[in-house]
């Protein structure tokens, strides 16, 4: 406690004091490192003081600073993935700075800052400066950057732990490296939730091959979580857990504040409008999702800040975010898929060390409810599951660039020597480096037409710079990782003269969720029922549908799969029968017939089952390994199992299981050769080829390394009009030139995040030699769920071709009726 | 190959006045994935290409190349992959070598823009020369700025027209106001989009209601124009079907089945 008290001067001890608090001990441990001039990672719980702890240091120096005559630079740059995080936390760092009467300017910066209050920043530095990852990147690709942030001492990175494994991240990065040449004597500061890793998070923040120092919190109580057992028996199937909502709704009327965690916008939508139904209380309940219009949301945090709310329903959008102070229980709708974002979203309970976080689980369905215990478990023994450190993506790489050239021209060795101290670039090769550098020059083609078109020239002092002043400008409106999804406005539709026009507006919507509504079609959003009427624009009109029954869209399941380790513990308890007394009977009954018609699996097993089911033959395996390797698993099966002439037709996944129908039967067939590793080569290289994901993620990459401008200077071009398509591109480069670095690109990223090949890799791995077949004469309690889901969701496998194939055969089957 | 009657004009919400439609459009699909019409009483093919092939006259005819599009956009900065002069002439010398057509149409828009024959490859220049030997090719431009282009630089072979008339067909690039019995176009670019399994899948397509044709740009990079848009009102008598390429078939679809973007 006496190094503590030394370790503060004595107005910022007084400070503490004045608030009834004292210093805690990891505080004091970043003012220390801070002294030292040390890059540090902070770990440690919401509601532990982490924000201060991380500034502390900055205020002390910047309050200990020399009077001087003339403004110096930005001291201390804070950067939030969020916006409105940067804006709170300067509202935070205004009570010391005001208390102690310090001298020190605090401004924040976003995309919403005016104009003229930017340009001012620009010509009169605050000594803090709050800003976003995108401002940085802008900051990069202007030519005041080097002498702007020279007397840069400290930039703070707050919430890493939400953006190091992202495109995002590897873009901070590189503007973290550029930073670092501007400002020779900036040190790292790092703010971060607890994560199963911190040593790959320290290699992220600190200049590679560097290790940052690490400060870990106390941590807070351990948090109390329960899984609900619901008076009604859990669901066969399903995703709403609209069984359970009467007991949600009382355990909203017993805490002071609720956050409801649902895992998509449509389940938001549901359970808020269930909950309305039965609010005889009238208790107020808000709701909080990504498609609401941006006013809106601000006005529920808002509303959450005075603490008027006693329960909002929300989804991701809300896992990071402002404290709230009042919210006493955190209600997760449906599985949680991962012990991080569930401890991350428990975190937001209860902003006090002292006392526990409470969390109610809610399992949609039977495998839900075993996979709520054994995310549970996994909060309780701290058993978090992490990413892989990520290798640095070349489209971004090559946005940098281009951006670095438009701040100042560039030396290639010495740009090169800079980009490889950015983590996820570390092991670039110089050979790949100049290949972006290419790509970023003149398109990287093999046909070399387009060098008189170069958008780098190389200067006689033998630096790169940007062309020309239009070049620049283009880019610096196209900077940022963030691929915003074509959305359209959703407007209450009015009259005008004969005109349908648009009026109030509600909110904003994907464009491919409005694709699949025809007019007339109603669905929930914002809590109330609309019909849609038509699309003008970038306008969808809709008119107020009370009462009329919504569809449900296919945009139903959770986004998130079930992460390796909850998945892993799931398959620990099956096969732990000694456990099965501590379940719910209802499930427990379910897992006793199962072992009875068919087989548990012990616990590195993988079961496949096989039956006929009127004239269809199905597989049924269970290698309960997430949502979106399944997938991929069912489309490579479709084609073995195509070949083998087995004529399959459909197929469905969910988090545990994959289920395929066909035409001839299965069950005799050689399960290890179905299910060997091999079909991650030519059979994934050739699907992947013709997929519409590779089409998508080519089309991001395109956008994110600048191919393909989404702004033009101008004119506000948004995605509906861009005038070429970049499907078309995509085809012919794949033609003509099958390496080229966009398509490798493309190939990372689908393999990577949409297909997670990797761990599809893994999966095939670990059942090689373990597969367990069962041949049966009818469906199995385990088989149930998963087939529950066929006719429910989109078969992720219907090609583009098929679609046209059954329109047109419908068309002439219908001529032929007629003749 | 097995022709069958489709009867046009039922759809729920005809986007002309249907007074005067025609009962049907005779169909059939061949093996080379081509669909087959009558077009004003005249069988043709529309190939999975994207071009038109109409056989007793011997005659291929392909609409919109915009041959030069991605160096077009090179020059403004979006450094689009330069392959697509080199794609749209691959297919386009495909389709001649396995047509064998006597009279080669390109239907207009062959270039993208008015300097795209400038920055024209010699290598493809030669191609296009190449097309032009032992047939007649025929440059029905219409009243476009890139008329002049090629006419006048003289350095491609060939005759332009501002129309083609063959039998009971018109050809000319942009369609005529009102109803153009008989009439070959291009120029709107059609696109059919259709909605399934949740999902939305858009094509380049022929729109056609029997009597007259609108082509689907023969580009590599040619955008589309949904068929629903209303560009496309007033121009067919009854609401049209649309032949969407697929991976080497064309797949005729129902208007009523067709969605706007
Ligand atoms: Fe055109």
């Amino acid at each position: 406690m006496d190094g503590a008290q030394t370790a503060l001067p004595s107005r910022f001890q007084a400070w503490f004091e004045g608030r009834g608090w004292s210093p805690r001990r990891h505080q004091i441990d970043m003012v220390r490192k801070g002294r030292e001039g040390r890059d540090v990672l902070l770990i440690a719980p919401t509601g532990g003081g982490k924000t201060l702890a991380g500034f502390l240091p900055s205020l002390i120096e910047l309050a200990e600073r020399p009077p001087r005559n003339a403004a110096g630079g930005v001291h201390t740059l804070y950067l939030s993935p969020l916006k409105a995080l940067a804006v709170d936390v300067h509202r935070n760092l205004e009570i010391p700075i005001a208390d102690m009467g310090l001298p020190i300017t605090v401004e924040a910066r976003t995309g919403d800052t005016p104009l003229a209050k930017r340009q001012r920043q620009r010509l009169h530095p605050p000594d803090m400066l709050l800003t976003t990852p995108e401002q940085l990147a802008l900051f990069c690709a202007w030519e005041g950057a080097r002498e702007y942030f020279a007397d840069l001492r400290c930039v703070i990175l707050d919430e890493i732990h939400a953006i190091h494994g992202s495109k995002r991240g590897d873009l901070l990065s590189l503007g973290l490296a550029r930073l670092a040449q501007f400002a020779p004597h900036m040190r790292r500061v790092g703010l971060s939730a607890t994560v199963n890793d911190p040593d790959m998070l320290r290699r992220w923040l600190a200049p590679a091959p560097g290790l940052a120092d690490l400060v870990t919190g106390d941590p807070g109580a351990p948090p109390v979580v329960e899984v609900l057992v619901s008076q009604n028996e859990v669901p066969w199937s399903g995703w709403t857990a609209r069984h359970a909502m009467a007991e949600v709704y009382q355990a909203i009327e017993q805490s002071k504040t609720a956050l409801v965690f649902v895992n998509t916008r449509f389940q938001a939508e549901m359970a808020f409008q269930t909950l309305w139904e039965m609010n005889d209380a009238n208790l107020p309940i808000a709701l909080h999702h990504g498609s609401l219009a941006a006013e809106q949301r601000r006005r529920v945090e808002a509303a959450m800040a005075r603490e008027e709310l006693r329960a909002v329903v929300c989804t991701s959008t809300l896992d990071l975010g402002i404290d709230w102070g009042s919210v006493d229980l955190v209600i997760q709708l449906a599985a949680p898929k991962g012990s991080s974002r569930l401890v991350q979203r428990i975190g937001r309970a209860n902003h006090r060390l002292d006392e526990p976080s409470r969390a109610l689980l809610v399992p949609a369905h039977r495998f839900e409810f075993l996979e709520c215990e054994a995310a549970k478990e996994a909060v309780e023994a701290n058993d978090l599951d992490g990413e892989p450190a990520r290798v640095g993506a070349q489209d971004i790489l090559a946005q940098h660039v281009m951006g670095v050239a438009c701040g100042e021209p560039f030396d290639l060795q010495a740009l090169y020597a800079e980009v490889i101290t950015a983590a996820p670039f570390a092991d670039l090769t110089r050979e790949d480096f100049e290949r972006v550098v290419d790509y970023v020059a003149t398109g990287g083609y093999a046909l070399r037409s387009y060098d008189r078109f170069a958008r780098l020239v190389k200067g006689r002092d033998g630096r790169w710079r940007a062309r020309n002043g239009e070049i620049t400008a283009r880019h610096r409106m196209n900077v940022g990782a963030i691929i915003e999804i074509p959305v359209l406005s959703i407007k209450v539709a009015s009259t005008r003269g004969q005109q349908r026009v648009g009026g109030r507006k509600i909110g904003e919507m994907e464009e491919s969720f409005l694709e699949q509504l025809s007019p007339g079609d109603c669905f929930l959003f914002s809590g109330r029922v609309w019909r849609f009427e038509t699309i003008t624009g970038l306008d969808a009109l809709v008119t107020p549908a009370p009462g009329e029954e919504a569809r449900t869209p296919s945009w139903g399941g959770s986004k998130f799969a079930l992460s390796t380790y909850l998945a892993k513990r799931v398959r620990r308890m099956i096969a732990d029968r000694a456990g099965w007394p501590r379940l719910p009977d209802d499930i427990q009954e379910w897992m006793t017939i199962q072992q009875l018609r068919s087989k548990i699996p012990s616990e590195d097993e993988m079961l496949v089952e096989t039956f006929q089911r009127g004239r269809r033959h199905f597989l049924v395996a269970y290698p309960f390994d997430g949502r979106i390797s399944h997938g991929t698993l069912c489309q490579l099966l479709a084609r073995r199992l195509e070949r083998a002439g087995r004529q399959p037709l459909g197929f469905v996944a969910n988090d545990y299981a994959l289920a395929v129908w066909a035409l001839q039967p299965m069950g005799e067939m050689d399960m290890d050769a179905l299910f060997q590793e091999d079909m991650l080569g030519d059979d994934l290289e050739a699907w992947l080829d013709e997929s519409f994901m590779m089409k998508r993620a080519f089309r991001h990459c395109a956008m994110l390394s600048g191919l393909i401008q989404r702004r033009q200077p101008g004119a506000e071009k948004s995605s509906r009009q861009v005038t070429f398509s970049t499907d078309l591109i995509y085809d012919v480069l794949r033609r003509h030139q099958p390496d080229h670095l966009l398509l490798r690109c493309a190939r990372a990223d689908a393999a990577q995040g949409v297909l997670d090949v990797a761990r599809l890799g893994r999966l095939l791995q670990r059942i090689k030699g373990r597969i367990t077949p069962v041949e049966l004469s009818r469906v199995s309690p385990f088989a149930v769920p998963v087939l529950l889901e066929i006719g429910r969701e989109a078969v992720a496998g219907a090609g583009a071709e098929a679609i046209l194939q059954e329109t047109a055969d419908a068309l002439i089957a219908d001529a032929m009726e007629l003749d | 190959m097995r022709w069958v009657r489709l009867r046009t004009g039922t759809a729920e919400t005809p986007i002309a006045p249907a007074a005067a439609a025609p009962a049907a459009i005779a169909l059939a699909r061949s093996d080379c994935g081509a669909l087959w019409i009558e077009l004003m009483g005249e069988p043709v093919a529309l190939r999975p290409s994207g071009g038109l092939w109409i056989e007793r006259a011997g005659a291929f005819v392909a609409g919109d190349l915009h041959l030069g599009k991605g160096s077009s956009y090179a020059r403004g900065g979006q450094l689009l992959p330069p392959y697509d002069t080199i794609a749209t002439l691959d297919r386009l010398e495909a389709e001649v070598r396995a047509l064998k057509p006597r009279l080669l149409i390109l239907l207009g828009d062959s270039f993208h823009d008015p300097q795209a024959l400038d920055r024209l490859h010699p290598e493809d220049a030669n191609r296009l020369r190449g097309l032009a030997m032992g047939r007649r090719l025929v440059w029905a431009e219409g009243n476009h700025d890139t008329r002049r282009g090629v006419s006048a630089l003289g350095v491609l072979p060939g005759e332009v027209a501002d129309e083609v008339v063959l039998g009971p067909l018109t050809l000319r690039h942009e369609p005529g106001p009102g109803a153009q019995p008989g009439e070959v176009s291009g120029h709107l670019h059609p696109c059919a989009k259709l909605v399934a399994a949740g999902r939305g899948v858009r094509r380049r397509a022929f729109a056609t209601d029997g009597r007259r044709l609108i082509l689907p740009a023969f580009g590599a990079y040619a955008g589309g124009l949904n068929v629903c848009d209303p560009a496309f009102k007033g121009l067919f008598e009854a609401p049209p079907l649309a032949g969407a390429l697929g991976d080497g078939r064309v797949h005729p679809l129902p208007f009523s089945a067709l969605c706007g973007d």
